[in-house]
């Protein structure tokens, strides 16, 4: 097992710079999630840790050696690709024994370890099979087959189950994360999806335009956003956000808005959960657009002037669209940004 | 939905017609490219006297021509001249063509484009045009008159190299990747997983060369006018310079050379198929 130490880490691609100095520490063991949109750069900084690509400035360490000069096969790391990558032309069984022919381990040992990550897998009965006759799922599970038999000292997944329908993809994810819990191999998993940054997680890396945004658990990360970037980009339905100004120690909002805070004077955005707002039967500043009971809560779109934002409420509701209502906040599930740098004030 | 069923015996009509008609022309095609083979294997087996008439199965049919091919003709040697240079040509030409493929579709380096455009250039022009030249070089090089002369020339083939590095660029990066990390060094990828991945393109060029080359004509004839080194084509042109009209013997023995072509054709037809699509020539 082993840390992996990222150090202003740069990337280029002849002038065109996509990873501007990036600073990452992945613990041992740990279970680190990089997400941002697409294109921010998270395939690209994998593929640096993979040696995939070359590092155009700062260091990459695994297990306390710089391994910027060193091959992938050098480096002791498996990867998992979006597309499984698996040989069309061997079997589950030689696609998993791979590597351990070319590192020449004996075939016993080969076989041992090929069936005993089979048996973790659940793969022991494809292990004649081509790739061409495995279900999406079970190609994934080769693929991290793949990776466990060589029992590297980082795992590097990169999106692997992107290709997968909504129900088996969170199957998948629980059992990565049982395997994970199993093995304490140290991962970075690449994803733009955040809930599963959120689910799986130790620890999030939030990436954008080829910039950490913000790192930290899941939970710092939903209460404690630095930026509306990382506000609007971790929770589903995502935060709202509320334009107003703060003036003689309270802030107002669009739509009425308003509650006491102690922020420095000026303009300023308002952010708050969904789940956070409620409704306030006396005002009639937001027209309801959209009424969606979905049983447990019900989940409503407001609009007032240009601003829509969503709110979901746990007791039914007798609103319909084109009805008007007033909001409420508790000024402690408010978090303030400012409009101009998008960063946080409060 | 009686509209609908108005509607469908008159378009099932139309496509029965449509489809009786390309039979038809496609029969036509057929018998046209069908008929000269025919007559090739008629005349096979008439007499000398008999050879102009017109029917297609002659009274008299004998077996005669062929014992000649085989007793008067070194015929047996020009034949295993020709599957000894095919054979050659065809491994030596997968072996590099391959590799140079692989190189254009997946190595970096300085050139490689400029490369892969001189390459692809040499399909504007046909043997004919470069064959004095080639005669020149070929000569100068002392490979007149020897296998050597036959079979070097004739590995290069643009079509090769460019149909294989297509392929190879079809194939998704991650899986040589993949093999990266596994430890594969380029030489074991290329061993381990591009040849055996390419195994369905790599038969179909194989019949491609090796017709070919049992085939060819033009370059044998320049190169080799020595007759223990001729190849069958050559041989059998040379029928008629040696008795005036002796059109029986020719069809004979072409009729002895196309029989591999057609096992060939029999056993490899849908490798052939596939070829053809690749290709876009289908
Ligand atoms: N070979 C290349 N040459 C030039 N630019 C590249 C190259 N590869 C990637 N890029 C650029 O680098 C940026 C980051 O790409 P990358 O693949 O890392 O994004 P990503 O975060 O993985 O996105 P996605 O979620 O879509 O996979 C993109 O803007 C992309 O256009
Ligand atoms: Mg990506």
């Amino acid at each position: 097992m082993a840390s992996v130490e990222i150090r202003n880490a740069v990337k280029k691609y002849g002038e065109v710079q996509v990873i501007h100095g990036v600073d990452i520490d992945v613990g041992d063991g740990e279970f680190v999630v990089l997400v941002g949109p697409s294109g921010c750069g998270k395939s690209t900084l994998l593929r640096m840790i993979a040696g995939l690509e070359e590092i155009s400035g700062g260091t990459i360490s695994i297990a306390d050696e710089v391994v910027n000069d060193l091959e992938p096969k050098e480096r002791n790391i498996a990867m998992v690709f979006q597309n499984y990558a698996l040989y069309p032309h061997m079997t589950v069984a030689e696609n998993m024994g791979f590597s351990l022919r070319l590192s020449r381990v004996s075939k016993d040992e080969a076989k041992a370890k090929v069936e005993n990550a089979a048996d973790i897998l659940g793969l022991g009965a494809l292990l004649d099979r081509y790739p061409g006759q495995l279900s999406g799922g079970q190609r994934q599970r080769v693929a991290m087959g793949r990776a466990i038999v060589r029992d590297p000292k980082v795992f590097l997944f990169d999106e692997p189950l992107s290709n997968l329908d909504a129900k088996l993809r969170v199957q998948m994810r629980a059992e990565i994360k049982a395997l994970h819990r199993r093995l304490k191999t140290t991962t970075v998993y690449v994803t733009h999806d955040q809930v599963e940054a959120m689910t799986m997680a130790d620890r999030i890396v939030i990436m954008r335009d080829g910039h950490i945004q913000q790192i930290g658990t899941p939970l710092e990360l939903y209460d404690n956003p630095q930026s509306m970037f990382v506000a609007g980009f971790i929770g589903s339905p995502s935060i709202n956000f509320i334009p107003g100004t703060l003036k003689d120690g309270t802030f107002h909002g669009i739509g009425g808005l308003s509650f006491a805070s102690d922020g420095p004077e000026g303009d300023a955005v308002a952010a708050i959960r969904p789940n956070k707002l409620g409704l306030s039967p006396g005002g009639s500043e937001w027209d309801v657009l959209e009424v969606e009971p979905t049983g447990a809560e019900t989940m409503l779109m407001l609009q007032a002037g240009e601003v829509q934002i969503t709110i979901s409420v746990s007791d039914r509701t007798t609103l319909e669209p084109g009805d008007k209502t007033g909001l409420s906040a508790l000024p402690g599930d408010v978090m303030l940004f400012d409009p101009k740098t998008e960063k946080r004030i409060l | 939905m009686s509209k609908r069923n108005k509607h469908i015996p008159v378009t099932k009509g139309q496509a029965t017609t449509v489809r009786i008609i390309w039979m038809i022309v496609s029969g036509i095609l057929g018998i046209l490219i069908l008929f000269p083979l025919l007559w090739m294997v008629s005349i096979a087996f008439r007499t000398s006297e008999q050879t102009f008439t017109s029917q297609l199965i002659a009274p008299d049919a004998t077996l005669a021509n062929f014992v000649h091919v085989f007793t008067e003709v070194p015929f047996l040697l020009y034949m295993w001249n020709s599957f000894f240079v095919s054979t050659m040509v065809t491994v030596i030409a997968l072996f590099f063509h391959t590799m140079a493929g692989y190189a254009l579709a997946r190595l970096r380096f300085p050139g490689r484009e400029f490369i892969f455009l001189a390459i692809f250039s040499t399909f504007l022009v046909s043997l004919p045009v470069i064959i004095v030249p080639l005669f020149v070089i070929v000569k100068s090089m002392g490979m007149l008159n020897s296998y050597a002369g036959l079979i070097i020339p004739a590995i290069f083939n643009a079509f090769g190299i460019f149909l294989l590095r297509q392929y190879y660029l079809s194939i998704p990066r991650e899986i040589e990747e993949a093999a990266l990390i596994d430890g594969a060094s380029y030489w074991r990828i290329y061993l381990s997983i591009i040849l055996p991945l390419s195994k369905p393109i790599m038969s179909a060029l194989a019949i491609l060369f090796f017709l070919t080359n049992w085939n060819s004509f033009l370059w044998p004839l320049t190169i080799a006018s020595d007759p223990s080194l001729w190849m069958v084509q050559v041989g059998i042109a040379n029928f008629s310079s040696q008795y005036a009209a002796s059109w029986n013997y020719m069809m004979a023995a072409s009729t002895v050379v196309a029989i591999p072509t057609l096992v060939l054709f029999i056993v490899f037809q849908k490798q052939i198929m596939d070829s053809l699509k690749t290709s876009g020539l289908k």
